[in-house]
């Protein structure tokens, strides 16, 4: 029997296999003590118990049988799916935008494979015009998948990679350039590509799907379609964010690549730009700026482009109690940046001290970034701050851990000398460091307030 | 309300063609004729305290205007295995509804709205669900999978159901005839909707996520009176078993109905098991009336050869058609007349009682191209009185032949593309098939197009949950605990004569054991079961159905009584006094009653002591007000030791 013919299935479940002599994608017919069953036998997942065999009924419903109880297996006949995405060719116009797709993993369009359920995604022109045609009535897409990882896996050897992708594409000429990309850590590649792309012609869009884009409801296509409205229409030549504003199909929002944050681990309003407004709302077909200070759209194709990361920063989450061990086991690893995430205005307790004198006596380019999120890191304000400075930690100003977390790897890949990290990490490239706080960047609404809750009724999610 | 009766003649005409009968005077053969097939869906909630994959609270239902915040959602078609997309699905992305749910706090959740995974499967309703699968006979699955099913008319947030097979393979028995169950689901009620007009739909998401079970039968019930009796059935089942929810709404059946040639069409939502008949029979006909339909297409012209025509009108020129069209109730800028060759006494044509063919468009127009009813008139309207020469111009303008038939047809600008397409592609489908559908079932037995029925192909494993195991040994001890024969049980409550009443309680609460233990006291089957019937039903009621009730306080009054050597007068006294006092300890009550009582002396001194009253009355009084006086002096004192009839006999005996 091959492998193929029990796909998924291990240990006593396996043995069953062998004992019966049926495939998966066979049909069967099980007689078990708890009744007779008949179905296609699909492929198991990995991560699922031995104890069990998956069929799929003619209903169309998935079930699984208690191997114990099987007193016998007939395979009656075979059909093996066959999964093909279909391909409609992508209109072009000579009317219309160039855009870039690049690819990295994150499925934005997909179409589902009923049999087993897996979402294949939709990638090339082809797919992605089968998948949303709209897209046509905006632009010529072209495609170019660089990676096939989860989001998790993005690091700073895929962001050298995608940077010096986007300068060939600047530099050939394209009229705007999108990132498809999983949600979870959207925010670190496009605080990345702020730093490493600078001064672009023509907008940089990253997007995702925050609800997987094999449901009807999903937010894939309502973000590709603003991503692909900003990559081609908009006047705006940054590095930018472009996923859902409310939780309803309203609007999108562009958030500035290094302030904003991934807030809510499945809302699919989940990116907030935070210490800021948003740059500004996207509709199928409009941009309404909220912010009017943006670098505008070129027709030259020069771009600054520099690629490089050392991969010897870390960060370090504060909590109360915290021993200096740990400070001194990232120094002993050779780490040469460390981004402290801090209590309050940019605290750790004094226990962490001798560490810390002996981190920067190393070398160590150490920086204060806050847990709350939002504000300014301010050490003179208590006296732990001005002793915590005198050691040698350089405050953040109101950049997001992440962000810092990006920006101290990129400078640590330019530079080993302390005082230039120092002077590369506090000039800002875009918005990681903005001078000011606007009343309107901190806004949290609680629930149960009468006047909250009349507004969320009034203007909805 | 009835509409007015239709005197059109060709209606009256095709209806005596195709050899409709109306359901009363309809015999076996009759369905038979038309090869009437159908079979159900039951959909049952569960009466658990939450909802089936979040924690938040099941069935606390909301006003259309008691919410919180609103959120929008479209819904989008995925592409089918075969690279084209799903019928249903193209149909809903044609109609490009905006969908609105209203949310209110206490009733919803973010995992309603898909924002939030699902939390792990309610452990309550999948007990529940087990057990009335065992009830059925069904093999039930050794592993849960909880699969999602695609609804696209926004009715779920996600734009899927989470639904599980539980089992397969079981069977009812209908007394006359053992019915096979397809298969056994828990799945997640959807919204309710709250209006449906042009683009907008509007749901409200309190029902969203409540646990319920779906039973689907085999289609084998060959006339409306069967299929009746199946859902009567199934429902008797899911109630008895203690595990359903009660009230509007708990109890929802799909029904799906064929005739010979025709296909299987899906009757949606019929709350009322009363309704089935009439629903099934007027949709095997319609089939039937589409079936002759064909025909006549197919002997004029060939389906390859047919194209309709149209042109604009202008409205200020035809002040009839404005009449009309202003009830609408929609702005519309354009009116369109179209001209369908050879339709001539099609449109015309039978399909229900009260509707013809031009109907079948009518709902189409309101469903895929979101235009509001009435949306069409016909040159042979039996609807509307038009007089003869409105369409003689129209005609003209259109080039029509005396063989065509004409209709026109109004609405938004943006709308008229898809209503044109809407006509063209059902008038083509009359030529060959009957149109797979839902239809949505109205109270007078008739029903109109809701939405193309989908194809078993939208079914896929959820990602957000892994398999469920169901151990042998549970499953085996829900089958010991919960397995009840309900015909021998039912059979034993004719048998006892006990009143018809009383069944359900008594087999809701399995009382059946407890009245025949009770018997040894020498009472009744009969009068022990009107005792919990009636008498502990009520007490039941007043102190909440939905709360636990404990039947051995029952029993422990009847070890009481028979202690005290009182009759079962006294039982009944006790819990009367019970149920006054909303209280369940009926041993406390029945002390109570007790210390009150006389019995420290004899019946005879009681007799006696009110002979004497009686001899201070005027003696002139009739013999048997007397008495009767007697008894009600007595009767407080003697409750429980003598029956009324007794105590009667005593007094006169006295005299």
């Amino acid at each position: 029997m091959q492998a193929d013919d029990t796909q998924g299935y291990k240990g006593e479940s396996l043995e069953v296999f062998e004992k019966y002599d049926f495939r998966v994608w066979g049909k069967v017919k099980v007689t078990t003590t708890r009744g007779v069953f008949e179905g296609t036998v699909l492929p198991r997942s990995e991560n699922d118990d031995d104890q069990h065999i998956v069929l799929k009924i003619i209903t169309g419903y998935n079930i699984g049988i208690n191997i114990k109880t099987i007193t016998d297996i007939v395979e009656l006949g075979y059909s093996k799916a066959n999964y093909k995405i279909p391909e409609k060719a992508f209109p072009y116009s000579s009317d219309k935008p160039n855009v870039k797709l690049f690819g990295t993993g994150g499925t934005i369009a997909s179409r589902l494979d009923y049999r087993t359920g897996a979402v294949i995604p939709a990638f090339s022109p082809g797919e992605l015009y089968g998948a949303v045609p709209e897209l046509a009535d905006i632009c010529n897409i072209e495609t170019e998948k660089l990676f096939s990882v989860f989001s998790e896996n993005m690091g700073p050897e895929q962001y050298i990679i995608l940077a010096k992708a986007i300068e060939k594409e600047i530099e050939k000429g394209t009229d705007g350039i999108i990132i498809g990309h999983g949600t979870d850590t959207l925010h670190h590649t496009a605080a990345a590509l702020t730093f490493m792309v600078q001064d672009p012609p023509v907008p940089i869009v990253l997007v995702g799907s925050q609800r997987s884009s094999d449901r009807p409801s999903s937010d894939a296509a309502m973000n590709l379609i603003h991503a692909a409205y900003t990559a081609s229409k908009s006047d705006i030549a940054e590095v930018m964010v472009c996923m859902f504003g409310p939780t309803s199909d309203e609007y999108g929002f562009l958030h500035s690549g290094t302030r904003v944050r991934k807030m809510h681990s499945s809302y699919r309003s989940t990116f907030r730009t935070i210490g800021d407004t948003p740059i500004a709302t996207v509709r199928r077909n409009s941009i309404t700026k909220i912010k009017t200070d943006r670098k505008p759209r070129r027709s030259d194709k020069n771009v600054r482009v520099n690629a490089v990361f050392n991969t010897k920063v870390s960060m370090l989450y504060y909590y109360p109690g915290m021993q200096p061990d740990v400070l001194d086991a990232m120094v002993d690893k050779g780490y040469k940046g460390i981004v402290i995430v801090g209590t309050g205005l940019g605290h750790v307790n004094k226990l962490l001290y001798p560490a810390i004198e002996r981190a920067a006596e190393k070398g160590v380019a150490i920086y204060m970034t806050l847990q709350t999120i939002w504000g300014y890191v301010n050490m003179f304000v208590y006296d732990t701050g001005r002793d915590l400075m005198s050691k040698g930690i350089v405050p953040a100003g109101n950049m997001l851990p992440e962000t810092a977390f990006i920006k101290l790897g990129w400078a640590l890949g330019q530079t080993d000398d302390i005082e230039e990290v120092k002077r590369i990490m506090l000039t800002p490239v875009a918005d990681e460091i903005t001078p000011r706080e606007p009343y309107d960047g901190y806004l949290v609404y609680q629930g149960g307030v009468p006047e909250v809750d009349e507004f969320v009724k009034n203007f909805r999610k | 309300m009835q509409p007015k009766e239709i005197k059109n003649l060709n209606y009256l005409k095709t209806r005596q063609q195709i050899g409709y009968v109306a359901l009363n005077d309809a015999s076996y053969a009759d369905y038979k004729r038309i090869g009437f097939m159908s079979g159900l869906e039951v959909h049952q909630q569960l009466n658990t305290s939450e909802k089936l994959f979040c924690r938040c609270p099941s069935c606390i239902l909301q006003a259309s205007n008691d919410y919180h915040a609103e959120i929008i959602r479209h819904m989008r078609p995925t592409l089918s295995e075969m690279g084209v997309y799903d019928g249903t699905a193209l149909m809903e992305f044609k109609t490009k509804k905006e969908i609105t749910y209203r949310i209110n706090k206490s009733t919803a959740c973010t995992y309603d709205i898909d924002d939030t995974p699902p939390f792990p499967i309610n452990r309550e309703a999948l007990q529940k669900a087990l057990e009335i699968s065992h009830i059925c006979n069904f093999d039930i699955v050794g592993e849960v999978h909880i699969t999602r099913k695609q609804y696209l008319d926004g009715s779920i947030p996600a734009g899927f159901q989470r639904t599980a097979i539980l089992g397969v393979n079981g069977s009812i028995d209908l007394g006359y005839k053992k019915v096979n169950l397809i298969q056994l689901s828990i799945e997640e009620d959807s919204c309710r909707e709250i209006s449906d007009i042009g683009h907008s739909r509007v749901y409200k998401t309190d029902r969203l996520g409540v646990p319920l079970i779906e039973t689907v039968t085999a289609p084998e019930l060959f006339t409306p009176w069967e299929l009746k009796d199946a859902a009567q059935q199934i429902r008797l089942i899911n109630r008895l078993s203690g595990n359903s929810r009660d009230g509007m709404g708990a109890g929802r059946q799909d029904v799906n109905v064929s005739c010979a040639g025709g296909t299987r069409i899906e009757i949606k939502g019929v709350s009322h098991n009363k309704w089935i008949p009439k629903l099934s029979h007027n949709e095997a006909f319609r089939q039937w009336a589409l079936l002759n339909i064909q025909k006549v297409l197919q002997s004029r012209v060939d389906k390859d050869d047919w194209k309709m025509s149209y042109c604009e009108i202008d409205i200020f020129n035809y002040s009839e058609i404005e009449n009309i069209a202003k009830n609408c109730g929609q702005l519309f800028n354009k009116v369109v007349a179209i001209n369908l060759p050879h339709f001539k006494h099609v449109l015309s044509h039978f399909t229900q009682p009260y509707r013809d063919f031009s109907d079948e468009i009518s709902d189409r127009l309101k469903v895929i191209a979101c235009i509001e009813k009435p949306n069409i008139l016909s040159s042979e309207d039996i609807h509307n009185e038009i007089t003869p020469n409105l369409f003689s111009k129209i005609k003209l303008d259109l080039n029509a032949n005396i063989d065509d038939a004409q209709i026109i047809i109004w609405g938004p600008e943006a709308d008229i593309a898809t209503a044109l397409e809407t006509v063209e592609e059902r008038c083509l489908m009359a030529f060959d098939e009957i149109p797979h559908e839902t239809r949505k079932a109205f109270a007078n037995g008739t029903t109109m197009f809701e939405r193309v029925l989908p194809g078993a192909d939208r079914m896929y494993p959820d990602t957000d949950s892994v398999p469920i195991p169901l151990k042998n040994e549970w499953i085996d001890e829900l089958k010991e605990n919960c397995f009840f024969n309900l015909g021998s049980q039912l059979n034993m409550l004719f048998e006892w004569e006990v009143p018809i009443d009383t069944h359900f309680y008594l087999l809701r609460n399995r009382l059946n054991q407890t009245i025949d233990n009770l018997t040894k006291y020498g009472y009744t089957h009969r009068q022990i079961s009107c005792i919990f019937g009636h008498r502990i039903k009520k007490l039941h009621k007043v102190t909440g159905f939905n709360k636990e009730f404990d039947f051995s306080k029952t029993v422990e009054l009847f070890d009481f009584a028979s202690v005290n050597n009182l009759n079962i007068d006294f039982i009944k006294e006790v819990i009367n006094c019970a149920i006054r006092e909303c209280n369940t300890d009926l041993i406390y009550v029945a002390n109570s009653i007790l210390v009150k009582l006389e019995h420290k002396f004899s019946i005879s001194e009681i007799v006696m002591h009110a002979e004497n009253v009686a001899s201070t009355i005027n003696n002139q009084i009739d013999q048997n007000c007397l008495t009767n006086w007697l008894i009600g002096q007595v009767k407080p004192n003697s409750l429980g030791a003598i029956s009324l009839s007794k105590l009667s006999e005593l007094l006169t005996s006295q005299e």
